[in-house]
């Protein structure tokens, strides 16, 4: 069977897509991710869409979900490389896949995701406060 | 001063399973390089297909599409027309919103799909099926 490699590179994750996804490819990698995010307490996913010439609703939907799924174990998505025509196509369909991080290519995605790390390591998650004026 | 439209060449294609789905859009793809559609109208024609294609298969099972390259004046285009004997929608003009769905969806795909195509049109009747018909000019 078809499936997407997800390469480990330090505490980031690496997608490539290189073919067209059907429907089962796509649900396979956004299982296998969330469940290697969880196995390698990776920090980061990266997916190069740059040879994707069709993003659909579906496969938005499904990008979308791996950035909210990997999002809930603590790690950030970035897709890089989208083709003008996909942006535009995606902004029409009414899907402008918001919540997922975005970057030009390869390059700047790893300086995001990094960036985004030394964020979240240098000050402390609000989200984390706890109601301390309940007396 | 409103030409009429003639069909230039016809193809159809079953679409059944999941996996017919990327074969189907390549072969609209080769159709739509054939007229030297642009990059853009080119992937927004593929994208509307793939919505309805998978529209299709999600709640009819699967069913027919007739790929036809048409001429109208001096503009050439793709007609795409999605037929399939499902259940039929209820009500096109509550389907045709934004963000309804009957199914899990998002409910883009109709709506959405008007917006990436120069003509679309929409029939159904209950019990009996649905179809759709989409143009795309090359240069529209």
């Amino acid at each position: 069977m078809d499936r997407i490699p997800i390469l480990r590179m330090g505490q980031f994750l690496l997608v490539t897509i290189q073919v067209d996804l059907y429907d089962r490819l796509a649900l396979d990698l956004e299982a296998d991710l969330v469940k290697m995010v969880s196995k390698t307490g990776a920090k980061g996913i990266l997916i190069d869409i740059s040879a994707v010439s069709i993003v659909d609703s579906f496969m938005g939907r499904i990008i979308g979900n791996i950035g909210v799924m990997s999002k809930l174990l603590d790690a950030e998505t970035v897709v890089v490389g989208m083709q003008p025509a996909v942006a535009i196509t995606l902004v029409e369909l009414g899907l402008p896949l918001k919540g997922v991080y975005t970057a030009l290519n390869v390059e700047k995605g790893m300086d995001l995701l990094e960036s985004k790390i030394q964020v979240i390591e240098d000050e402390i998650d609000p989200d984390d406060d706890f109601d301390a004026d309940n007396t | 001063m409103i030409s009429t439209l003639i069909t230039l060449n016809k193809d159809s294609m079953s679409v059944f399973r999941e996996q017919d789905v990327v074969p189907f859009r390549n072969r609209v793809k080769e159709y739509a390089v054939k007229i030297k559609m642009g990059l853009v109208n080119q992937t927004k024609l593929i994208t509307a297909a793939s919505e309805l294609v998978r529209n299709m298969l999600r709640y009819a099972n699967g069913g027919n599409v007739l790929i036809e390259v048409v001429s109208r004046g001096r503009d050439n285009g793709i007609r795409l027309t999605f037929k399939d004997e499902g259940p039929g929608i209820a009500d096109i003009s509550v389907a045709m919103k934004d963000g309804f769905s009957t199914g899990k969806s998002l409910g883009l795909g109709l709506p959405g799909t008007k917006r990436l195509v120069n003509e679309f049109e929409i029939k159904s009747e209950l019990g009996k099926g649905t179809k759709v018909t989409i143009l795309k000019w090359a240069n529209g």
